[in-house]
């Protein structure tokens, strides 16, 4: 690892003047993404701006009864956190399949929203890469692509996005908060991460020196309810293949509102628009369900090896909206 | 030359703390306190086996991925291969060290003997303070991805044997000793809700 300075800030303002100053400096979270890349020598920053005990670690109800989340609020505790678990369980799930528990303890909001992809060619700085040194080239899109993109990718970088969490805020249409050296301003989750194009190296729409200090949740539906569903290659502490946050709300047998989010597919949470304008006042079964994704799905270009995740999108996809609107059947 | 930095605060910060290459840290290490000077790269993990001699934790993979290096941080379980020591300046860490009370074993050390639940050991001071951390979590309610959606979020968590096998997934175990682990974390659970020796909150 490359020697480096480190300088733990007192404060949002402070964070952001001192990694102003430094252009190779970063922000430090829990550290669980960041520190392993040092090691990888993926990262090599000059300087670490410690953010993860700046006084963001709230979880606040807003007047509109929505929730505002804190950059620095663990996962773990965002996972219990009972307004979370009551209002947007969708959101707990996704945090409680991510990762191990140690992980989660560790890692906060900010950072989790940041990390990088797991490419594996990403992550071993001997190899090429468009995303870690752009122009080198993409080895992924003939080599090694099991686990990565069907959707919106490019011939530049295939990747996928790994956080379970920024699937979830992207069903949820949260909002992400930034403070940087130009001021404030704030993100939808569905535009915060982009697609490859010919700027892989770009994951996000944040800009230099910026740093994310909450994340806001609109009210949640009346009616509504949500849930996390992913597939991956062993029960527990694996990333997604695929995963699907869904929100759902039937009434009188149809739908009222969806909104339909996938993991493991793309380079951003993919919000599946063309699924949620087939579901929208359909009525709620599984016809209608296979339907929607099939919608969404036709839009797949899947690689030579990775084919497999489109029938499996599909059928997570038509399961958890089975499994929502069930129990509201129930209910 | 060695240029060594107080630990960063608030207020404003020293530009030597922004160049240097090593800061002054605090560490309260199973009750005791350590104030030493680390490499900004230092790992908790290598500072404990390394500086302080504390090599209970062990160094399986290096990158989050096995638990071997687990450790208690401010009562929260977490990787300590991941965690730089300069970041955690002024923190109490537990280690499997501190868990027993010098005499008697902790009810998890008991459980893991009892239960035979290792064979070459290496996971095994890693399994036992991500048990711990378990235990608190359940007793506090938080729940699982294999707790029920409609559990009662202001109740604790019964730890069936899913529930320990999937709160204690980040524990990997290469001699495959994980029937007993989980029958040996259940045991202390139990133990330690009737109220028998020892507590989930233990060292620091
Ligand atoms: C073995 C392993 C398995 C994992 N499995 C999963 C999984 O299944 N699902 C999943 O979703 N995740 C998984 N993860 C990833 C884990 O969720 C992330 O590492 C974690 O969420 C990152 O949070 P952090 O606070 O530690 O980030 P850090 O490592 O501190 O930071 C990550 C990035 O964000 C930047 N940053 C941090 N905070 C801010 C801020 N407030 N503003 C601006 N920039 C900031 C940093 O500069 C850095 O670039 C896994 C990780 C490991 C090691
Ligand atoms: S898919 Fe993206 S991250 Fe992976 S090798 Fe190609 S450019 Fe790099
Ligand atoms: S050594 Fe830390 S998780 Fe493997
Ligand atoms: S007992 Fe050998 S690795 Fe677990």
């Amino acid at each position: 690892m490359k020697q480096f300075g480190y300088v733990r800030a007192g404060s949002v303002a402070e964070a952001v003047r001192i990694a102003g100053e430094e252009p190779d400096a970063r922000f430090l979270g829990g550290g669980t993404n960041l520190v392993d890349l040092m090691k990888l020598g993926v990262a090599t920053p000059r300087l670490l701006v410690d953010v993860s005990r700046l006084p963001l670690d709230r979880i606040e109800e807003l007047p509109d009864g929505g929730l505002r989340i804190g950059a620095t609020v663990r996962n773990s505790v965002l996972a219990a956190d009972p307004a979370v678990r009551d209002r947007y369980p969708v959101l707990s799930q996704a945090l409680l399949s991510g990762a191990s528990g140690q992980l989660r303890n560790t890692a906060t909001t900010g950072g989790n929203l940041l990390q990088r992809t797991r490419c594996a060619y990403f992550q071993d700085a001997a190899k090429p890469c468009n995303k870690r040194a752009p122009g080198t080239g993409c080895p992924a899109r003939e080599g090694a692509h099991r686990d990565l993109a069907v959707l919106g990718h490019s011939e530049h970088c295939v990747a996928t996005q790994p956080s379970d969490m920024a699937v979830a805020l992207a069903a949820l249409d949260a909002t992400v908060h930034l403070h940087g050296p130009d001021g404030e301003r704030s993100v939808p989750a569905t535009d915060f991460h982009r697609l490859p194009g010919d700027r892989p190296e770009q994951d996000t729409e944040i800009r230099r020196g910026e740093l994310i200090t909450a994340v806001e949740l609109p009210p949640a539906r009346p009616g509504g309810n949500s849930r996390y569903r992913k597939a991956r290659d062993r029960a527990s502490f694996a990333f997604a293949l695929v995963s699907v946050a869904a929100v759902l709300d039937v009434h009188e047998g149809a739908v009222r509102h969806a909104a339909l989010a996938y993991g493991g597919l793309a380079h951003r949470p993919w919000r599946a628009r063309a699924a949620e304008a087939v579901l929208h006042g359909a009525s709620a079964t599984e016809d209608t369900f296979a339907r929607a994704a099939d919608a969404e799905l036709a839009a797949a270009r899947p690689l030579r090896e990775n084919g497999f995740k489109v029938a499996l999108a599909r059928n997570l996809t038509v399961g958890v909206l089975a499994g929502l609107a069930g129990s509201a059947a129930r209910a | 030359m060695e240029t060594s930095n107080p630990p960063a605060g608030s207020g404003d910060v020293p530009r030597s703390a922004v160049t240097g290459a090593r800061s002054e840290v605090i560490l309260r290490v199973n009750g005791t306190t350590y104030t030493l000077a680390v490499d900004h790269r230092s790992t908790l993990l290598d500072v404990l086996r390394e500086r302080l001699d504390l090599i209970g934790a062990k160094k399986g993979c290096d990158h989050g991925q096995c638990g071997a290096c687990t450790v208690l941080v401010d009562g929260w379980r977490a990787n300590s291969c991941l965690l730089l020591a300069v970041a955690q300046d002024g923190r109490h860490v537990t280690t499997v060290e501190g868990l027993s009370d010098g005499q008697r074993l902790h009810p998890l050390q008991e459980a893991f003997v009892e239960r035979d639940a290792l064979q070459c050991g290496y996971c095994t001071p890693g399994q036992i303070c991500s048990a711990l951390g378990v235990l608190r979590e359940a007793a506090d309610g938080h729940p699982s991805h294999v707790t029920p959606y409609d559990a009662d979020p202001g109740g604790t968590v019964d730890l069936t044997a899913d529930e320990i096998r999937e709160r204690m997934s980040g524990n990997l175990c290469r001699c495959g000793a994980y029937p007993r682990i989980v029958e040996a974390v259940a045991d202390a659970g139990d133990r330690i809700r009737d109220g028998r020796p020892g507590d989930t909150g233990a060292g620091s």
